[in-house]
């Protein structure tokens, strides 16, 4: 996919980079409109946002949020995004202004980034955010001194109140027209003279191999610095090989000769920075300790606790029961409008293919919209309070010792709920390693559309008068499938990252920010912009899809041998039979047979992959008892129970139920989840490697299941 | 000593960073760099990771990484 900016030249490009955490985004925000572009980055996971805001004289401009950032050294592609965007890399456009957004508390650490952005003397104007989170700190910024050491336009913004906004929009004018010359931004530091030998000896493999622009020498240097700093011998950026080779030569040379890059490099800024900061910064007491207060409840041992268990209590009976209403009134709109359709349309291929195959699709699509609106609420407004970090901090002791990051913790929970909100969150994992782990792990859990499935089998396989304690042998069954499949997910968890997710392992690094008041427009644009980017591609391919299985489930029709007046219920099932779907039960019946599943079942795995609990109306159908799909019916029970093999056994013994189950925790059977899974992996590689190993291991668990329980003489 | 085992509530000078796994740099392109103060906030309720205040801004770090953080009580 073409990334969201266009090369489009007449259009000025601003950059707005920063330090994540510096309230950027809702500088962002503040500046543009209500509509941000969304696109991804080609074959990467990091996703491109682009708006638009209108300036006095320089007119409308674009402007591009680059990934939040702590320094310009990318160790992975992902982390390329950001340099790529402000130098015009990879075809991305080259911006004709930079804001760097600083973090008024943490300042000499987002100055060591204006710092490297400033290198490659790209125009810049600082903007330091949150200066009233600085002056309840007790710190007072020099703005005057700030501008005559640096030499570049310095603004001070709070963002989330719209203050200095328009000071900001008047400067930013200011240098896209060229209205205030500003000096090119220069270095600010002198490398030592090894280093600078270094650098300089990248100068002509730069200028013969670099196509974007670099035009002086100090951005060259820049750019040197930059290439010496990412390429390790690991590292997977997409350099030029000729740059490369230098780079690695240039730092084995240095490793050889016992110098440290790191110190030369990143401690000589700090050095500067420390140099100028008493010229910069006045620090007093601080005025307000509101931070250290709500911290010594929230991180509290026994307060912490119970805060951390009722906020992810209410983020899970949210996904799980309240969302459940506006479910169901989706379903019960898109069913509406299907059934006036049908009434309003001649009969024929064409009516089915709208009402059955595209309205119950757009159905199937909508239907996700709540949770994953409710999801990205909570997560917008709690990360943007600072609570999101606070609760990995809690969790995060447990959440390794699974070889997680505390940061899986959202996502793994909303897995109970549904897979596709949950695989969505994983955005908030930080690092791509955990981040692809925890997606491939959440399909494990057992979500609230396996319910049904469950329950209907179970009712039939283990009858409720049976009891071990006080408790029922279905209760019991039920709760050990949530402990047990809770288990399978640790456990691919383990197993995936010790082989397919090997290497090294990334250490957590995580800022927790001040607490603060969430800007509203960014939630609102968070829960929208998840939204849409659901609907757009996932959606799309779920549409696709849904339409097309039911093709299969429906044609090809029976011919006219079919009894006229015949019910409708037996007219259902042997279409169904008659159909694709019913033809590849058929087909796999030997395949599945030794799970102890036959052809019918066969079809209810097929229809199931729309959504796992079509499966209960997929059998009422089979069973000619109508899809209506409510497992607690007692008509679709009787038939399947009176239902038995050729040799005259029983279909549905506790042992198949048990085998069915089995095959339900683990099998990858929804469609929708595939499709989020591509759209947040950006990857058909992964999302079949999550078809092909849930697959072959729903199998395999599957028929040791049923193998297993007949050498030891069940069923 | 290393950072995991300052008290909480203590402060510390950083005096270097075992060259690990890249974290080294990393750290120091976050403000984490020899010479630099830094104090022990908390440790998370089961124990690790721990909560720094360097250079204003808090940070949470896991003991592991710490123990690779040489520093001078204060």
């Amino acid at each position: 996919m073409a990334p969201a900016t266009e090369p489009d030249r007449r259009q000025l490009i601003v950059a707005v980079a920063g330090n994540p955490n510096s309230g950027k985004t809702t500088l962002f925000n503040a500046l543009t409109g209500a509509h941000a572009k969304i696109g991804n980055y080609p074959g990467i996971t990091v996703e491109s946002r682009t708006a638009e805001a209108e300036l006095p004289r320089a007119g409308r401009v674009t402007l591009v949020d680059v990934p939040g950032t702590y320094s310009l050294t990318a160790r992975s592609p992902d982390e390329e995004v950001a340099i790529n965007s402000l130098l015009g890399r990879k075809g991305l456009p080259r911006p004709d202004a930079v804001l760097v957004v600083l973090d008024a508390v943490a300042l000499e650490r987002s100055l060591f980034l204006l710092m490297q952005v400033m290198e490659f003397g790209l125009p810049v104007i600082a903007v330091v955010n949150m200066i009233d989170a600085a002056r309840g700190e007790g710190i007072d910024l020099h703005f005057d001194a700030l501008r005559k050491e640096f030499g570049i336009p310095v603004v001070g913004t709070v963002a989330r109140r719209r203050q200095g906004l328009e000071l900001l929009r008047e400067t930013l004018d200011d240098v896209l027209t060229g209205a205030r010359p500003v000096p090119s931004p220069d270095w600010l530091w002198e490398p030592c003279a090894e280093l600078s030998a270094d650098l300089d000896a990248f100068d002509a493999a730069i200028r013969e191999e670099v196509r974007f622009s670099l035009p002086t020498p100090s951005a060259r240097r820049a750019f040197a610095l930059w290439l010496l700093m990412s390429v390790t011998p690991h590292s997977e950026l997409e350099v030029r090989p000729r740059l490369r080779e230098i780079a690695l030569a240039t730092r084995t040379r240095l490793e050889a000769a016992g110098r440290d890059l790191a110190r030369e490099a990143v401690a000589a800024r700090y050095a500067k920075i420390d140099l100028l900061a008493p010229r910069l910064i006045t620090r007093n007491p601080p005025r307000s300790h509101q931070t250290e207060r709500i911290d010594a409840v929230l991180t509290h041992p026994l307060w912490g606790t119970a805060v951390f268990v009722t906020i992810m209590g209410l983020i899970f009976q949210t996904l799980f029961s309240w969302s459940e209403p506006f479910m169901g009134l989706i379903e019960n709109g898109v069913g509406g409008l299907a059934g006036a359709l049908r009434g309003l349309l001649p009969a024929g291929f064409l009516r089915d293919l709208l009402v059955d195959g595209v309205i119950a699709g757009v159905g199937g699509v909508l239907v996700f919209l709540p949770q994953i609106l409710f999801l990205f609420l909570f997560i917008s407004i709690l990360e943007g309070t600072g609570y999101l970090a606070r609760a990995a901090f809690l969790i995060d002791r447990l959440m390794r010792r699974l070889g997680l990051h505390g940061q899986a913790f959202v996502p793994m929970l909303s897995g109970y709920a549904c897979a596709i909100p949950a695989i969505m969150a994983t955005r908030t994992i930080d690092n791509r390693r955990d981040r692809f782990l925890t997606i491939m792990a959440v399909p494990l859990i057992s979500c609230s559309a396996r319910l049904p499935v469950y329950t209907l089998v179970i009712a039939l396989t283990f009858p409720s008068a049976q009891k071990i304690g006080f408790l029922s042998t279905g209760t019991l069954v039920l709760l050990g499938i949530y402990v047990l499949s809770s288990l399978l997910a640790l456990l691919a968890v383990g197993l995936l990252g010790r082989t397919v997710f090997k290497g090294r392992l990334r250490p957590l690094l995580l800022e927790l920010p001040a607490y603060r008041m969430p800007d509203p427009k960014t939630v609102l644009m968070v829960v929208w912009e998840r939204s849409r980017a659901f609907l757009t591609t996932a959606g799309t391919v779920i549409l696709v899809m849904t339409v097309l299985l039911w093709v299969l489930l429906t044609y090809p029709k029976p011919g006219a041998e079919l009894p006229v007046g015949a019910d409708t219920a037996a007219v259902q099932s042997e279409q169904l039979r008659h159909s694709y779907a019913g033809r590849i039960g058929g087909a796999l019946e030997p395949v599945i047979e030794p799970l102890g599943f036959d052809w019918k079942i066969g079809i209810g795995l097929i229809g199931a992959f729309a959504a796992r609990e079509v499966f209960v109306g997929t059998m009422g159908v089979v069973y000619g008892v109508g899809g209506e799909g409510d497992p607690a019916d007692d008509t679709l029970r009787e038939a399947m129970l009176r239902d038995r093999r050729p040799d005259g056994r029983s279909v549905w013994t506790p042992l198949t139920g048990v085998s069915l189950i089995v095959f339900f925790m683990i099998a990858m059977q929804c469609m929708s989840t595939l499709a989020v899974t591509r759209r947040e992996t950006a990857s058909w590689g992964w999302t079949l490697f999550m078809l092909s190993y849930l697959t072959v291991a729903a199998y395999l668990a599957s028929l040791i299941v049923y193998q297993g329980g007949r050498a030891l003489g069940f069923a | 000593m290393t950072l995991d085992r300052v008290q909480a509530g203590s402060a510390a000078e950083l005096l270097d960073i075992d060259p690990c796994n890249g974290l080294r740099t990393r750290l120091m392109e976050m403000g984490l760099t020899p010479g630099t103060q830094l104090s022990v906030v908390r440790h998370a309720p089961l124990g690790d990771p721990i909560e720094i205040k360097v250079r204003g801004y808090r940070l949470s770090i896991r003991k592991q990484e710490a123990a690779l953080i040489r520093c001078r009580p204060l």
